[in-house]
């Protein structure tokens, strides 16, 4: 049931590309514009989105294979915005996630890591992140706490 | 991607003029970035606040263009806008760099 203060369910649809990735951020952050989110929740939302869009475009969809469709389902509830990104492209190595363990900085200036950041930085800011595989689909799933019921607008 | 740089006293100050270093231009930036700052001073202060969104690709970027430099020069981060330094503050990269609020409170405590 939708509520006065909950934003209706859309999709976003793209194209593989890197591109692509940035027609997607844009249509979605333009898609929560009624949620008047701050600039700390935006920021949120661009990033997950971003890190989990970048991966499928390079992992899913890698160079050398044919791009194709990434579909962005968003539904906005009283605990946050659930989010939904489909593809149908290589699916993850194991079936699974990787962990996205925070990267050690503490290290000399030549070993300092220049990647990794993108899966911690998900696993991070977003509840629930779930994957599953089906039907020639990736679907990765997640929660994002953010315009959730009862907070500033 | 568009840098600018210019020289202030014995800095180098490195300006991104577009709104976000992203996993489409993060080549494109470590590239400019190694043709703006080799041969450069010792210390170059890269001036973000044009800079509205970075992603992990970004950061790695910077991260790059830093190990580029080497050991015997300094690269410092200025004027980081709310989601750049969100970035760098969960990836703890901002233990890494020397990050200031503003270009002129770096350019300040910079110059010598």
């Amino acid at each position: 049931m939708t509520t006065s203060d909950t934003l209706p369910p859309f999709r976003v649809s793209v194209q593989s590309s890197q591109i692509a990735v940035r027609t997607a951020l844009k249509a979605l952050l333009d898609g929560l514009a009624p949620l008047e989110l701050d600039v700390e929740e935006s920021g949120t939302v661009e990033l997950v989105m971003a890190e989990a869009l970048n991966n499928i475009v390079e992992h899913a969809y890698p160079e050398g294979d044919a791009a194709g469709p990434i579909n962005i389902m968003c539904k906005h509830a009283k605990d946050g915005l659930h989010l939904k990104v489909v593809d149908h492209g290589r699916a993850m190595p194991d079936g699974q996630t990787p962990v996205g363990a925070a990267v050690d900085v503490d290290v000399a200036l030549q070993d300092m890591p220049e990647g990794g950041f993108g899966w911690f930085l998900i696993k991070d800011l977003a509840k629930e992140v779930r994957y599953e595989r089906s039907d020639w689909e990736n679907q990765l799933m997640f929660r994002l706490a953010v315009a959730t019921k009862g907070s500033a607008a | 991607m568009e840098l600018s740089s210019r020289s202030e006293e014995n800095l180098q100050v490195v300006r991104v003029h577009d709104t976000r270093i992203d996993a489409a231009v993060a080549i494109e930036f470590k590239d400019e970035m190694r043709a703006k700052t080799d041969g450069g001073s010792d210390t170059v202060v890269l001036d973000l606040s044009a800079v509205e969104f970075i992603d992990s690709s970004g950061l790695g970027a910077i991260v790059a263009a830093m190990k580029h430099m080497g050991q015997a020069r300094k690269l410092a981060l200025a004027g980081l806008t709310p989601t750049v330094d969100k970035v760098f503050r969960l990836t703890r990269m901002d233990s890494v760099f020397s990050v200031f609020p503003t270009l002129d409170g770096a350019l300040t405590e910079l110059k010598s």
